[in-house]
C-alpha cells in the first residue's frame, strides 16, 4: 500500500470497525485511533514529502496509477505536490479536532463518526487526485453526507438548512460535470488519447474556443463550494444548523475543495479561459469579500457571524487566485490553510459556548471572560489571527495576497485590490464588536456563574487548531517554501 | 435436426418448459402444500437464469426472422437477472394474498409468458416477430396488473395498460406498414440497406418509435404510467418499471442503431426533444408525489428520459453506456421497490410520509432504501453515479452539451425527492412509526443481491468492458 493510498484505506478501516461499536465511548474511542492514525500519516507525510524532493523533482511525487475504466481512459491516479500535502495535514488535524468536540454526541454516535468519516475520505481523496473523473468521485462523496450530517444532528431549521445546502452543492458538481466533459473531450488536441489526467492534460493547450466555454463552467461549478458571491447562500444556512463538528469540518476543509479546484484544475488546464474571463470573476470575489465583512456586522448569531467572515475571507483565495501571479497565489493558499485552522477554531468555540449558555445570540451573552476564560481567551487570540494580526497566520497570508495584487498596476486591478483591502478593517470591526459585546462587561445572566469549565477534549480539540496558526504566523517560510516550490508549474502555464 | 438449432432458442425453450412443467406439476401437488410450488419455479428459474450464462451462440433462425448474437444473449440474462428479483421479492405476496385465494401458479406462467415475448421480441430479425414479441410481452402483464381481484385499483390498472398497450401496439404496426410500403421488406437487415428519408418511411419511423415509447414510458406516452403502477400489485410494477422497460429499451436501441441508422440525422432531433420532455415531465411531476409507487413511476419516467442520452449518441459507447445503465437501473429501482414491497406486505403502508423514523425502527430497510436512491440520484460511489456519467460522456463525445447541461439540471432536481425520502426515513422521527419486522428470506436474499449490485456494479469495471466489447461489435 503506498503512502497515499492510506488516506483512503484508513477511513475505510475506521468506519469498518465502527460499524461495530455498541455504544457512544466505543464509537468515539475507534474515530479518535482512526482520526490519529491519520494525523500521523499526514505528519509523517510532510517528511516523507521533503525526503523525496531532496531527490525527485517531477510536479507530483508519490504518484501511482492504475487503470480503471480502460474505454474511457479512466485511472486511479494519484500524487501529492506541495500544496496537497499542506491541504491533507490541515484535514487531518481538524477531522481529529471534530472527534474530539463530537466527544460527548449522544444521539446516534455511529452514524454520526461514520459520516464524518465518509465526508473526510471525499477530502483527502480530492486532494490526492490527478485524474479527473476520481476527483469528481470524491468531490460528491465529501458533499453528500453533509445532508445527513446536517439532517440528523443539527439545530435550528435543520431540514432546509441541509436540503438547500446539498442542492446548491450537488448542482454546482452538476455544472461542474459538463466542464469536466468539455476539457476531457479536448484532451486530445496534442494527438493523443482522451484523458482525464492533469498533468498529461496540462501538456496540451485545449482550443481557446472550448475554454471560453468550459473555463466558466469548471470554475463556477468548483467556487460554489469555495463560497463565490452570489453562490455562496448556502452557507451561513448550512453552517449555522450543522453540528460543530460538521461546521468546523465544512468551513475549514470542505470549502478549500472550492479553492483547489479552482487553482487545479479550472485555472491550471485552461489559462487562456483563466486569463479571458478574470475580471468578471474578479469582480464577483471581491464583492464577495466586501459583502461577506458588512454582512457579518449585522449578524446577531454568532455562526452567522463566523459564517458571513468564511465568505469574505474565502472571495480573498479566490481573489488571489485571479491575480495570476506567484505571491498572491502563496498567499491564497497559505489564507486557505489558515482559514481553514481559523474558521474551523471558531465554530468550535462557538459549539462550546451554546453548549453551555444555549444560546448564541450575542445580544444575550456577556461577560464570558470571568466565567470561561480559557475558551474566552482563545476567542480573543482566534478574532486577533482573522483579522491579521502580525504573528498569525491570517497576517502572513493577506500579507501575501496583496503584495501580489498591487503588482498589477492598471486601473482595474487596483480598485479591485482596494474593494478588498477595504475589507480589513470591516472584518476588524464585526470580530471586535463580538468580543466586546460577548466576552467583555457586565455578565448578563446569573445562570452562566456556574458554567461548566473547559474539558480536557475541548482543550486538546482547541490547541490543535490553535497551535498551527501561531506556527504559520511566526515561521512562515517553511511552510510558504513548500507552496512556492510546487506553484511553478502554474507558473509556466501563465507565463 | 441440428443440435446447434435448440442451443440457438435455449432460452426460448427451457422458459416454455418451465412454464409448462409448473402448470402440470400444479395439478399434483395438494392444496396445503401449494407454498413448495414457489420454491419450485424460483428454483427452476435460477437455474434458467445461471445456465443463460454458458452455451452461448450466434446464429439465425426461420430464415432471419430470428436471431442470437452475444449481445443479444445478454440482453436476455439481463432480463433474467430482473424477473429473478422480482420473483424473489414478489414471495412474501404470493403467500399472502395470491395462494390464498387459490390461484397460484398462474402468476409464474403469466411473468415467464411476458418473459418470453421479451427475448423474441429481442431476439426480432424482423417486424413481424417484433410485433409478436410486443404483443406477447404485454398482455400476460396486463392480467397480471389485474390479478389482485379484491382491491378495485388493481382491475383498474389492468384495462389502464390494456387500452394503451393495445393502442401502442396498433401504432406501432401502422409505423411497420408504412416501412414495409416505402422498403418492400420487413427484414431489418434488408431494410438498413435500401432505407431513404421519404416522408412516409419518416412517418413510420415517428409512429413505431411512439409505439415502443410507451412500453418506455417516454413523455408524451406516459399517462398510464402512474396510475398503472399505483394500481398493480407492487411486484407488477417493479417488473413494468425494469424488465418491460429495459426489453423495449434495448429493442429501440436496435432498431436505431442497425435499421435507421441511415435515418440518424432525422431521428435524432425526435430522440432530444422526447429526452428533454421526459426528463423535466417525469422529475416535476416526481416532486410532489405523496404515494411511494407514484413516486417510483415517475422517477422512472425520468429515468428513461436519461437513457435517451446515450441513444442520442448514436455510438457504439452509447449503446455500451445504455446497456450498462439499464442493468445498474434494474438493480437500483428493484431494491427501491422491494423495499416498498417488504413494507408494503407486512405493514400495508405505501405513504412517504409513513416511512417517518423507519431508520430508528429499520435500519437496514433504510439503509437498503438510501443506497437504491442514491444510485437512482447518481451518487457516487453507488453504481447509479458510474451510469449517469457515462451516459452523459456518451452524448457529449457527439457534442450535445447543451442537452447534458439540461441532463444535470435534471440530475440535481431528480436529487431534491430522492432526498425527500431520504429525510422522511432518517431526518424526521414519528410517533407511529412502521414497526420493526423480519421479512421473509427470499426478499432478504433479493434485497442483498441488489444492494451488492449496487455497490459492485460500479467500482468493478471490468463489467462495463465487457459490454462495451459487445457494443463494439455489433
Amino acid at each position: 500500500m503506498d503512502i497515499l493510498s492510506l488516506f483512503i484505506t484508513v477511513p475505510v478501516l475506521t468506519i469498518v470497525a465502527l460499524l461495530f461499536a455498541k455504544s457512544l465511548r466505543h464509537a468515539r474511542q475507534v474515530a479518535l485511533v482512526g482520526s490519529v492514525i491519520q494525523v500521523a500519516m499526514a505528519v509523517n507525510l510532510v517528511f516523507a514529502y521533503f525526503r523525496e524532493k531532496a531527490t525527485n523533482d517531477a510536479i507530483m511525487v508519490f504518484t501511482k496509477d492504475l487503470v480503471w475504466f480502460e474505454s474511457f481512459n479512466i485511472h486511479y491516479s494519484i500524487g501529492v505536490d506541495g500544496i496537497s500535502v499542506a491541504l491533507l495535514v490541515l484535514t487531518s488535524m481538524v477531522v481529529l479536532a471534530g472527534v474530539f468536540i463530537s466527544w460527548r454526541m449522544e444521539e446516534l454516535p455511529k452514524e454520526f463518526f461514520i459520516s464524518l468519516i465518509v465526508l473526510s475520505i471525499g477530502v483527502y481523496g480530492f486532494f490526492i487526485s490527478l485524474d479527473l473523473f476520481t476527483m469528481f468521485v470524491f468531490f460528491e462523496i465529501a458533499v453528500i453526507p453533509m445532508y445527513l450530517l446536517i439532517g440528523i444532528w443539527g439545530s435550528g431549521p435543520k431540514e432546509f438548512a441541509a436540503m438547500k445546502l446539498t442542492l446548491m452543492l450537488m448542482g454546482a458538481s452538476a455544472i461542474l460535470l459538463v466542464g469536466i466533459l468539455g476539457i476531457y473531450f479536448n484532451s486530445n488536441t496534442g494527438g493523443g488519447p482522451l484523458t482525464f489526467n492533469i498533468l498529461e492534460i496540462a501538456q496540451v493547450s485545449i482550443p481557446f474556443e472550448a475554454q471560453r466555454i468550459f473555463f466558466p463552467l469548471t470554475f463556477i461549478g468548483f467556487a460554489v463550494i469555495g463560497a463565490l458571491f452570489p453562490f455562496h447562500t448556502w452557507s451561513p444556512d448550512g453552517h449555522s444548523s450543522a453540528p460543530t463538528a460538521v461546521s468546523m469540518l465544512h468551513a475549514g476543509v470542505l470549502m478549500k475543495l472550492g479553492a483547489y479546484g479552482v487553482f487545479r484544475v479550472a485555472m491550471y488546464l485552461m489559462p487562456e479561459g483563466a486569463a479571458e474571463w478574470s475580471w468578471f470573476f474578479i469582480i464577483l470575489a471581491a464583492f464577495g469579500v466586501i459583502y461577506g465583512a458588512f454582512a457579518a456586522i449585522k449578524q446577531t448569531d454568532l455562526k452567522y457571524i463566523n459564517a458571513y467572515s468564511s465568505v469574505s475571507h474565502l472571495g480573498l483565495v479566490l481573489f488571489a487566485l485571479l491575480m495570476l501571479n506567484k505571491t498572491a497565489w502563496n498567499g491564497a493558499i497559505l489564507q486557505s490553510l489558515s482559514h481553514g485552522f481559523m474558521t474551523a477554531l471558531f465554530f468550535a468555540l462557538i459549539g462550546m459556548i451554546y453548549e453551555r449558555t444555549h444560546t448564541r445570540d450575542i445580544r444575550k451573552l456577556g461577560g464570558l471572560l470571568k466565567v470561561i476564560p480559557f475558551i474566552s481567551a482563545v476567542y480573543v487570540i482566534a478574532g486577533l489571527a482573522s483579522l491579521g494580526l502580525p504573528g498569525f497566520s491570517g497576517f502572513v497570508a493577506e500579507m501575501n495576497i496583496f503584495v501580489g495584487a498591487f503588482e498589477h498596476d492598471d486601473r482595474f486591478y487596483r480598485i479591485a485590490t482596494i474593494v478588498s483591502v477595504s475589507a480589513i478593517v470591516v472584518t476588524a470591526v464585526y470580530i471586535l464588536r463580538v468580543v466586546g459585546i460577548m466576552l467583555m462587561g457586565p455578565i448578563k445572566n446569573e445562570q452562566y456563574l456556574n458554567l461548566e469549565k473547559v474539558t480536557w477534549f475541548e482543550k486538546l480539540g482547541i490547541l490543535l487548531m490553535l497551535l498551527p496558526i501561531i506556527a504559520i504566523g511566526v515561521a512562515p517560510l517553511w511552510i510558504s517554501n513548500m507552496i512556492l516550490e510546487s506553484l511553478e508549474p502554474f507558473i509556466q502555464v501563465f507565463m | 435436426m441440428d443440435i446447434n438449432y435448440f442451443l440457438l432458442m435455449r432460452q426460448e425453450i427451457v422458459l416454455l418448459a418451465i412454464a409448462l412443467f409448473l402448470l402440470a406439476t400444479e395439478v399434483f401437488v395438494p392444496k396445503n402444500k401449494k407454498e413448495s410450488l414457489i420454491h419450485l419455479a424460483i428454483l427452476l428459474f435460477a437455474v434458467h437464469t445461471l445456465l443463460g450464462f454458458f452455451f452461448n451462440k450466434t446464429g439465425e433462425l426461420f430464415g432471419g426472422m430470428f436471431r442470437t448474437t452475444e449481445l443479444i444473449d445478454l440482453f436476455k440474462t439481463i432480463l433474467n437477472i430482473a424477473v429473478l428479483l422480482v420473483l424473489l421479492q414478489a414471495t412474501d405476496w404470493i403467500k399472502d394474498k395470491v395462494l390464498r385465494d387459490n390461484r397460484g401458479v398462474e402468476f409464474f406462467v403469466l411473468l415467464f409468458s411476458s418473459l418470453l415475448g421479451m427475448y423474441f421480441l429481442v431476439s426480432a430479425g424482423d417486424f413481424l416477430m417484433m410485433y409478436l414479441g410486443i404483443e406477447l410481452s404485454t398482455l400476460p402483464v396486463a392480467a397480471l396488473a389485474a390479478y389482485e381481484i379484491a382491491k378495485r385499483t388493481s382491475s383498474e390498472a389492468g384495462i389502464k395498460l390494456i387500452f394503451s398497450a393495445a393502442l401502442a401496439s396498433g401504432i406501432t404496426l401502422f409505423g411497420i406498414s408504412m416501412i414495409y410500403a416505402t422498403n418492400g421488406s420487413i427484414f431489418f437487415d434488408d431494410i438498413s440497406t435500401t432505407l431513404e428519408a421519404s416522408n412516409l418511411t419518416i412517418l413510420g419511423l415517428v409512429l413505431m418509435t411512439a409505439g415502443l415509447g410507451f412500453k418506455i414510458s417516454l413523455v408524451p406516452f406516459h399517462f398510464w404510467t402512474a396510475d398503472v403502477y399505483e394500481g398493480s400489485p407492487i411486484s407488477i410494477a417493479s417488473y413494468l418499471s425494469v424488465v418491460s422497460k429495459g426489453a423495449a429499451v434495448f429493442i429501440l436501441l436496435i432498431l436505431l442503431f442497425s435499421v435507421f441508422d441511415p435515418l440518424m440525422e432525422i431521428w435524432r432531433p425526435m430522440i432530444y426533444t422526447i429526452a428533454v420532455a421526459t426528463m423535466f415531465l417525469g422529475n416535476l411531476f416526481a416532486l410532489r408525489q405523496q404515494n411511494m409507487k407514484r413516486f417510483l413511476a415517475f422517477s422512472s419516467i425520468a429515468q428513461a428520459g436519461f437513457i435517451l442520452l446515450g441513444i442520442i449518441a448514436g455510438t457504439p459507447t452509447g449503446m455500451a453506456t445504455v446497456i450498462y445503465f439499464v442493468l445498474i437501473y434494474i438493480f437500483s429501482n428493484l431494491a427501491a421497490f422491494g423495499v416498498v414491497q417488504a413494507i408494503d406486505v407486512k405493514t400495508g403502508k405505501e405513504r412517504i410520509n409513513d416511512y417517518e423514523g423507519l431508520y430508528r425502527t429499520n435500519p437496514k430497510l433504510s439503509l437498503v432504501m438510501m443506497l437504491a436512491l442514491f444510485s437512482l440520484a447518481g451518487i457516487p460511489p453507488v453504481a447509479g453515479f458510474f451510469g449517469k456519467f457515462f451516459l452523459f460522456t456518451a452524448a457529449a463525445s457527439e457534442g450535445f452539451y447543451f442537452l447534458v447541461f439540461l441532463g444535470v439540471v435534471n440530475v440535481t432536481i431528480s436529487l431534491y425527492y430522492y432526498l425527500l425520502v431520504i429525510r422522511a426515513m432518517f431526518l424526521r422521527k414519528s410517533e407511529n412509526p412502521i414497526p420493526y419486522f423480519k421479512s421473509g428470506s427470499y426478499i432478504r436474499i433479493a434485497l442483498v443481491l441488489c444492494v451488492l449490485g449496487i455497490l459492485a456494479l460500479g467500482i468493478y469495471s471490468p463489467v462495463y468492458e465487457y459490454i462495451n466489447e459487445l457494443s463494439l461489435a455489433f
